[in-house]
């Protein structure tokens, strides 16, 4: 009875040691993205809230929150509020798997990927539900085209999962950064380097971002799925989407970059690539991920969005052929035992 | 040949990247934010804000009322009543300009043949109740007072060019 409630709170307070710097970082991810994507359009972005605009996050949390949450007349109440909590409940369950170290992991279960991948998808779930309950024609075809966008994409991003999964010969998160160990050059963003620039971008277009945002267009259909929410129900969506951004990061690190591995080893003598900084670490993890975090709007300033039928096509037409043909490539050099990469194990 | 290229450029993501390089390079250049209340953007002596009515240096306001501005004014935001003063003079008993339909053309000022209506480089007011956007003679004569030196200096600034 002692222990079971024991380990209980162990769980809660690992759990709230993931939830609470990963909601910190989704505050100030928006807040970094107003200012990165303000700085490369030669403006300054907020700087009035604290020094330098730092705590702008805080006064847009409170303005959200103090501000009425309005359901429509005509929208089914109860799906209309489960929508946010199914989105942001499913973005922030697929963090239980991520290894953020090694063995620094809430879950450590063997099919992790294929949980990651269950996950996200529940999420567009979150972002139907919400177009179709909100009983407005914007929120339907913006769910639509997300609902559509996904269902292309999920299938090209599953795709170069099973490529990673081949090369690591695991599901399990942890198992899949071990295989990369060795030097910069095992990682596997280079034996597979086609299937990581998918990843990167059917990533991007999973989680309804620049270039991909046709879901929310505000040129056609004003905001998409969450035309009609407002106050806390928005912001709920905003926390999920940004999570998912935060988690896709994290993901493309662990699965392409070699996750907590250090990029010094195997080029310096093993002696100086052991402890804190050069040594692998979750430092390194962080460091990979702020950097896809930066990416992506890095991009979003970049690129114009693209057009509907021109997702379609990329996604049908051009990842899902790429990705099946990089299947069966790497299959036949993991059958072959080809050097350098696939003829360990 | 140039098909090959074209298609190997589009798998290859260079225009993509070449973007990318392109906003990289703006996000480390100079910004041009004016932090406004801290700093604020350089003004032209020809700058037209709130309006002013001046005065000749004895003390005797200029305009004679000839109604011109009035006449000029595109918006009709002027309105002058004139009668003749004690000593014979024709001066205005009312000069009122409501802020809200002045559109800030400068029409006024070109109009005026004695330089008696201006418009000065003040752009930072504000109004707490109704009617106070309409600007009396007493208001428009008590700016002009107040920002004669200014105002004069600008004049004579502008004045090759008129």
């Amino acid at each position: 009875m002692i222990d079971s409630l024991v380990s209980l709170a162990w769980t809660v307070a690992k759990v709230l040691a993931i939830l609470v710097p990963l909601v910190l970082a989704v505050a100030w991810y928006t807040f970094a993205e107003r200012k990165v994507v303000g700085y490369i359009q030669v403006r300054m972005g907020p700087n009035r809230v604290g020094p330098r605009g730092w705590l702008q996050p805080i006064a847009d949390g409170i303005k959200l929150v103090l501000k009425e949450v309005i359901i429509p007349a005509g929208a089914n109440r109860f799906l209309f509020v489960l929508a946010p909590v199914i989105a942001l409940g499913a973005a922030l369950a697929a963090w239980a798997v991520v290894p953020f170290g090694e063995g620094l992991v809430l879950a450590d279960i063997n099919a992790g990927l294929l949980y990651i991948l269950a996950m996200t998808s529940v999420g567009v779930y979150g972002v139907i539900i919400a177009g179709w309950a909100s009983n407005s024609k914007y929120a339907l075809l913006g769910a639509m085209r997300s609902a559509a966008q996904i269902v292309a994409y999920e299938i090209a991003m599953g795709f170069a999962l099973v490529v990673v999964l081949m090369a690591a010969g695991s599901l399990n998160l942890g198992e899949i950064v071990n295989a990369q160990d060795g030097s910069i050059l095992n990682w596997f963003w280079l034996p597979l380097l086609p299937m990581f620039v998918v990843y990167i971008i059917a990533g991007i277009a999973e989680t309804n971002r620049a270039p991909f945002d046709v879901a929310e267009g505000e040129s056609e259909i004003v905001a998409g799925f969450h035309v009609e929410y407002s106050g806390m129900s928005f912001l709920v969506f905003f926390l999920a989407e940004y999570a998912n951004m935060i988690l896709i990061s994290l993901l493309i690190s662990i699965m392409f970059l070699g996750g907590w591995l250090s990029p010094f080893q195997g080029i310096f003598p093993d002696r100086f690539t052991e402890g804190f900084p050069l040594g692998p670490g979750p430092h390194w993890l962080l460091l990979k991920t702020l950097f896809f975090m930066f990416l992506y709007l890095w991009l979003r300033a970049t690129f114009p969005r693209y057009r509907y039928d021109q997702i379609m096509r990329l996604g049908w037409k051009v990842f899902i052929p790429l990705t099946i043909v990089w299947i069966v490539v790497v299959g036949v050099a993991i059958v072959l035992d080809v050097p350098p990469w696939f003829d360990g194990a | 040949m140039s098909k090959t290229r074209g298609w190997l450029k589009s798998f290859l993501l260079v225009e993509l990247f070449r973007g990318l390089m392109l906003t990289i390079r703006y996000m480390f250049s100079g910004k041009f934010t004016v932090r406004y209340p801290e700093e604020k953007a350089p003004q032209s002596p020809r700058f037209r804000g709130l309006h002013a009515l001046r005065r000749y240096p004895n003390g005797e306001e200029r305009c004679i009322a000839c109604k011109l501005c009035e006449a000029v004014c595109p918006a009709l935001a002027i309105t002058i009543d004139s009668e003749p003063r004690k000593d014979g003079t024709r001066r205005t008993s009312r000069y009122d300009i409501d802020l809200f339909k002045c559109i800030f053309c400068g029409f006024c000022e070109e109009a005026c043949p004695v330089d008696s209506i201006v418009e000065t480089r003040i752009y930072e007011y504000h109004f707490e109740k109704r009617g106070e956007q309409i600007m009396t003679k007493d208001k428009l004569l008590a700016i002009g007072d107040r920002y004669e030196a200014q105002i004069a200096s600008d004049r004579m600034q502008d004045a090759l060019y008129r």
